[in-house]
């Protein structure tokens, strides 16, 4: 991946410690347990996804990397650097691009760039230039001298992210950084954090979206109630619960009891149903065939079908399947207000 | 993006931090970089225009005719009186723009990012005091000139002058990192203002600003005397040679008097509020 460009430094050495680790974090906020035994190694020049509903402790895990936080038990470090003990020498490898943009709106893109370029030590010209070519790369050269309170949200996200990038530290991590884009503005995001990756930053990045951890990360950790409770690449994760998903509505309930016994022939174990749309919907290992097996046995059978699909495993369908628990009907909120509860 | 970026790292590695300097000397600059954004903040809101720029003027206006045919003081005219009182009022709420700023700061990702940046953590803090002692400069330069357009007249020399207006500046310093303190310790703009404004009513009206503390009854006198408002008013108006009240000892005891309660603010408030908003840092 990295093979033209310059070697990451731990690989010229000897060292092979992971540029960002986490053992045993807990960190409690009164009687909220928001991390409880967070395990977490990122191999230097990788993306991690931490993957996770609202509340999982994601923003807690990247505050206390960030060293905003001290953790209540275990221990982290990033880029070689205890968060607690070496807080300060930290603060030079790391870059953040908070869940909330940090951007001052009533200073123009522009002023932003600069005072954040001088706030990291930058010389005055050195400051004006960085800004400069850093408006360029993210597509604010029109709106560099306007106050960023006329920003929208993709255009603060992006000015957010260029003011993380301005020393380019080599750890990079990144809160929810697509949350609220539209499908442009997150697509050009992927290319720019793709981009970075493949140049030798590391980075950890939350979401909220297996397809963002799909697209961008090498591996994924899926964290619920403060511990990571499974780890591997998207293709391992997605091979767990079973591929993509078949969705079939049945048009009647007389047909209930012959769908489901269909339905569980092809589906894997982890079949779920929905009552009150006479929906069940379940893991297939092969994809388009085995949805077309289903199709003709549910027609074999004259069970009218309602509605069909085929998809790829949403974040709600990995979370379910690995913790067996029920994520609260969610279809007309939209995603960053998504809660979760226990069945 | 539009057109993809390339060399996203090569870029930035053309780009080194300037290394050598001492703390102290990155403290400073810093906080440099932090008070010009708060001064451009200041252009930038309108609110913040009135509150710098117009209301000390209608404040001038207002009690200069509104007060100035009622109230009497001792062998002067009250608009010679009066002006350093405003001028020390003025300066006092003009420390609540620190404490709002802080507020909002600390409710927004914003100083989550300079937390993590390698900068001076106290230059948050510094770089409001001192924004706020350039705008209180500006709007007491303001209130002089439309204070002269009404009839105020200075007779003491220009040094004298300047150790007022010197001293007038360390007040608002001062006062400016009290409500440092309260900024970041509220936890809400509304709080940072309501609990800006509300301790500065008492210290200002009882004090000697508007009137002679003479006149007021015997149990206010002890508190409106030694309160900071009164010497440092007081303090000016002897330097200023406008109020013919005052023994040239009674100006000397005034101006030490300010000079030791600007040291103990500072004294106790800056380190206060830097360990406050340190702490708050840490989780
Ligand atoms: N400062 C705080 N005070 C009290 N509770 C907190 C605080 N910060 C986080 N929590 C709690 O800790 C838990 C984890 O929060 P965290 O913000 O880490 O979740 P998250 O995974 O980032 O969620 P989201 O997807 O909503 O951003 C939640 O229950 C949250 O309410
Ligand atoms: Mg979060």
């Amino acid at each position: 991946m990295q093979a033209s460009n310059p070697l990451p430094l731990t690989s010229l050495g000897v060292s092979t410690a992971p540029a960002i680790h986490a053992h045993g974090l807990v960190k409690r906020f009164g009687s909220t347990l928001a991390l409880d035994g967070l395990d977490l190694d990122v191999e230097e020049g990788t993306l991690l996804a931490l993957l996770g509903p609202n509340g999982a402790g994601k923003t807690t895990a990247v505050r206390i990397f960030t060293t905003l936080l001290k953790p209540d038990e275990g221990h982290a470090s990033v880029a070689g650097f205890d968060v607690v003990k070496e807080a300060e020498r930290l603060k030079s490898s790391i870059g953040l691009a908070g869940q909330e943009a940090a951007i001052d709106e009533y200073l123009t893109g522009r002023e932003n760039l600069e005072m954040m370029g001088r706030l990291y030590h930058l010389s005055g010209r050195d400051a004006r230039r960085r800004a400069a070519e850093l408006l360029e790369q993210f597509d604010l050269v029109a709106a560099a001298d306007r106050v960023a309170k006329t920003y929208s949200g993709g255009m603060r996200r992006r000015l957010d992210l260029g003011a993380s990038l301005i020393v380019l530290p080599p750890v990079l991590f990144l809160d929810e950084p697509t949350t609220g884009l539209d499908p442009r503005s997150r697509r050009q995001m992927w290319d720019v954090i793709a981009l970075l990756v493949t140049e030798g930053t590391t980075v950890l990045l939350t979401t909220q979206y297996l397809e963002e951890a799909d697209e961008l990360a090498h591996r994924i950790a899926v964290v619920d109630a403060g511990r990571v409770i499974a780890e591997g690449t998207a293709d391992e994760l997605k091979t767990r619960i079973g591929g993509d998903r078949i969705e079939v509505a049945v048009a009647r309930d007389a047909d209930l009891v012959r769908a489901e016994e269909i339905v569980r022939r092809h589906v894997g174990g982890q079949a779920t149903f929905d009552p009150t749309q006479r929906r069940f919907s379940g893991g297939s290992r092969d994809g388009a065939g085995e949805l077309s097996a289903l199709v003709r046995d549910l027609d074999a059978a004259s069970v009218g079908i309602e509605d069909l699909q085929l998809r790829r495993p949403s974040l709600d369908d990995v979370f379910l399947t690995l913790t067996g628990r029920q994520a609260e009907d969610v279809s007309d909120e939209k995603p960053r207000k998504r809660r979760w509860r226990r069945s | 993006m539009g057109t993809a970026p390339t060399g996203v790292r090569a870029a930035a590695a053309r780009y080194r931090p300037v290394q050598r300097r001492s703390r102290f000397a990155w403290a400073l600059l810093d906080a440099m970089v932090l008070a010009r954004r708060s001064l451009l903040q200041t252009v930038r809101i309108p609110s913040l225009i009135v509150f710098v720029a117009i209301q000390p003027i209608m404040f001038v206006l207002l009690f200069r005719y509104v007060f100035g045919g009622a109230i009497r003081v001792p062998g002067g005219q009250y608009v010679n009186y009066l002006m350093p009182g405003i001028f020390v009022q003025t300066v006092a709420f003009g420390g609540i723009t620190t404490g709002i700023g802080l507020a909002e700061d600390m409710q927004k990702g914003i100083v989550d990012r300079f937390r993590t940046l390698p900068m001076s953590s106290s230059a948050v803090l510094t770089g409001r005091t001192i924004a706020d002692l350039g705008r209180n400069l500006f709007t007491v330069i303001i209130m002089l000139i439309v204070g002269f357009a009404v009839g105020f007249r200075i007779q003491g020399s220009v040094l004298s002058f300047l150790s007022g207006m010197l001293l007038l500046m360390g007040f608002s310093f001062a006062f400016s990192w009290i409500a440092a303190l309260i900024g970041i310790s509220v936890g809400s703009v509304e709080a940072a203002q309501s609990g800006g404004f509300i301790w500065l009513f008492p210290l200002t009206f009882a004090s000697s600003v508007f009137v002679p503390v003479s006149t007021m009854p015997v149990w206010l006198q002890g508190f409106a005397e030694h309160n900071p408002v009164s010497v440092v008013a007081n303090a000016m108006r002897g330097l200023f040679n406008v109020d013919p009240s005052l023994t040239a000892a009674d100006t000397r005891s005034a101006v030490i008097q300010s000079v030791a309660w600007i040291a103990a603010i500072l004294l106790v408030f800056v380190p206060l509020s830097i360990a406050r908003y340190r702490r708050t840092t840490r989780g």
